[in-house]
């Protein structure tokens, strides 16, 4: 089905200042997907690692250390579905965030706070048959961004998911229930309305904690949906 | 009432540090995965596909991650679709793909490879094509070229020609020769 950009944040949002010169000013041009963006994607690189989904251990590891990252330890979970509720069976999640101080481990972040020496702050994950993921991780701290002076970003993760067709990209940010920096981020509220930021936002799951060991946070994602059709057999258009 | 699908969550910037997630030796560290690389293995005539990101005052984009999807060398589709990724690199200011020369798909549509352009201050990512400069009866019959009003426009969407297999596409995203953004 049609994407529905009234889902999305708009390309021009003049309180997120960056967006002003990197926003189109033409309307998109809407054609219907054809056979390449029905197509699902193949990556063709390596299966995903054990410790590919936890990115409290995946940085260590992978430089010979033995220890964990440091910060509150906590699960993402959830299920991924399309617009008719369908789920989205082995698909890609790519995840990106900060650590527990609020620093990303990246040349270009400049903010004071230390890094963690043994988080680095990606990982990836599939979907299993039924849509489902999760990935352990430590909840990353808030940080300050130069917008309108210093303006702060609630803690937050990136995903990047692929869907079972190249039509369903998505690109988003995953919020914590109850932070109070949600209401007040120019970047969280290109979407418009408390409502849309709510699908952004990962509940808590205390029956889903790990006793003793880590919190666990829900996060259901909707990617786009494939055309309602009579005939559920046959692959129908976007 | 209309039956109403669910809501699609909504997209967000992939903001500046898009590298960690999807090119960490841009970022200044590597893991062990591989998150996507600028190079097909695929069969075919090899190509090189690079340009620059160019935002509304015409300055250079350089924290931008470009993807590419195509079909195979012969047109082909499905699990023959090619994906790849790349950074704006900094030496250059330019994204750099090598892969093989898209075939047509079909249904008297032109060769073009699809690009995904993700940065920050893109709050959903921009999608747009390539298509080449060899086929000159593409603007007219291709049905998406030849659907574009502004005739003008086509060509940000054509290639240009840089040397044998060489191609250079630059991506304007606002301002005078805007490239033309499509909706999928």
């Amino acid at each position: 089905m049609r994407r529905d950009r009234g889902s999305h944040p708009p390309a021009y949002a003049p309180g997120y200042k960056t967006s002003v010169l990197r926003s189109p000013r033409a309307a998109l041009l809407s054609i219907e997907p054809g056979p390449l963006e029905l197509s699902r994607p193949v990556f063709g690189t390596e299966a995903i690692g054990p410790l590919d989904h936890n990115l409290i251990r995946n940085f260590a590891a992978a430089n010979g250390l033995q220890g964990e990252a440091l910060g509150p330890r906590i699960v993402v979970h959830g299920r991924v579905v399309d617009q008719n509720g369908r789920p989205v069976p082995h698909g890609l999640i790519e995840i990106w965030q900060a650590n527990a101080a609020g620093k990303y481990r990246h040349v270009k972040d400049g903010y004071r706070a230390p890094l963690d020496p043994q988080f680095g702050g990606c990982g990836r994950c599939l979907t299993d048959a039924d849509g489902r993921y999760q990935f352990f991780t430590i909840q990353p701290g808030p940080y300050p961004w130069p917008n309108n002076g210093s303006e702060w970003r609630p803690a937050h993760i990136h995903l990047s998911l692929f869907g079972i067709a190249f039509a369903q990209r998505l690109v988003t940010q995953v919020y914590f229930e109850g932070d109070p920096l949600i209401p007040l981020c120019p970047i969280a509220n290109t979407v418009g309305d408390p409502v849309a930021v709510d699908r952004m936002t990962a509940k808590l799951d205390m029956a889903r904690q790990g006793p003793f060991d880590h919190l666990t946070y829900r996060f259901d994602m909707v990617l786009r949906g494939a055309r309602q059709t009579f005939f559920e057999t046959r692959p129908e258009g976007m | 009432m209309p039956i109403d699908p669910l809501k699609e969550t909504p997209s967000q910037t992939a903001g500046p540090f898009v590298h960690i997630g999807f090119a960490p030796h841009r970022a200044g560290f590597a893991m062990p995965f591989d998150t996507g690389s600028p190079r097909a293995h695929a069969v075919g005539e090899r190509i090189v596909l690079t340009g620059q990101v160019l935002d509304g005052s015409g300055a250079p984009v350089t924290d931008a991650v470009v993807e590419l999807v195509q079909a195979d060398a012969a047109g082909a589709v499905g699990d023959k679709a090619i994906w790849l990724r790349s950074p704006i690199e900094p030496e250059t200011a330019c994204y750099r793909f090598e892969t093989v020369r898209p075939g047509a798909i079909g249904d008297g549509c032109a060769a073009y490879v699809t690009l995904w352009i993700f940065a920050r201050g893109v709050n959903i990512h921009l999608e747009t094509r390539a298509y080449f400069p060899e086929d000159t009866d593409a603007p007219a019959t291709d049905p998406v070229l030849s659907r574009i009003e502004q005739r003008h426009r086509v060509e940000t969407l054509i290639a240009t020609a840089d040397g044998p297999g060489q191609y250079r596409f630059d991506i304007r995203l606002q301002g005078e020769r805007e490239t033309v953004f499509l909706d999928v």
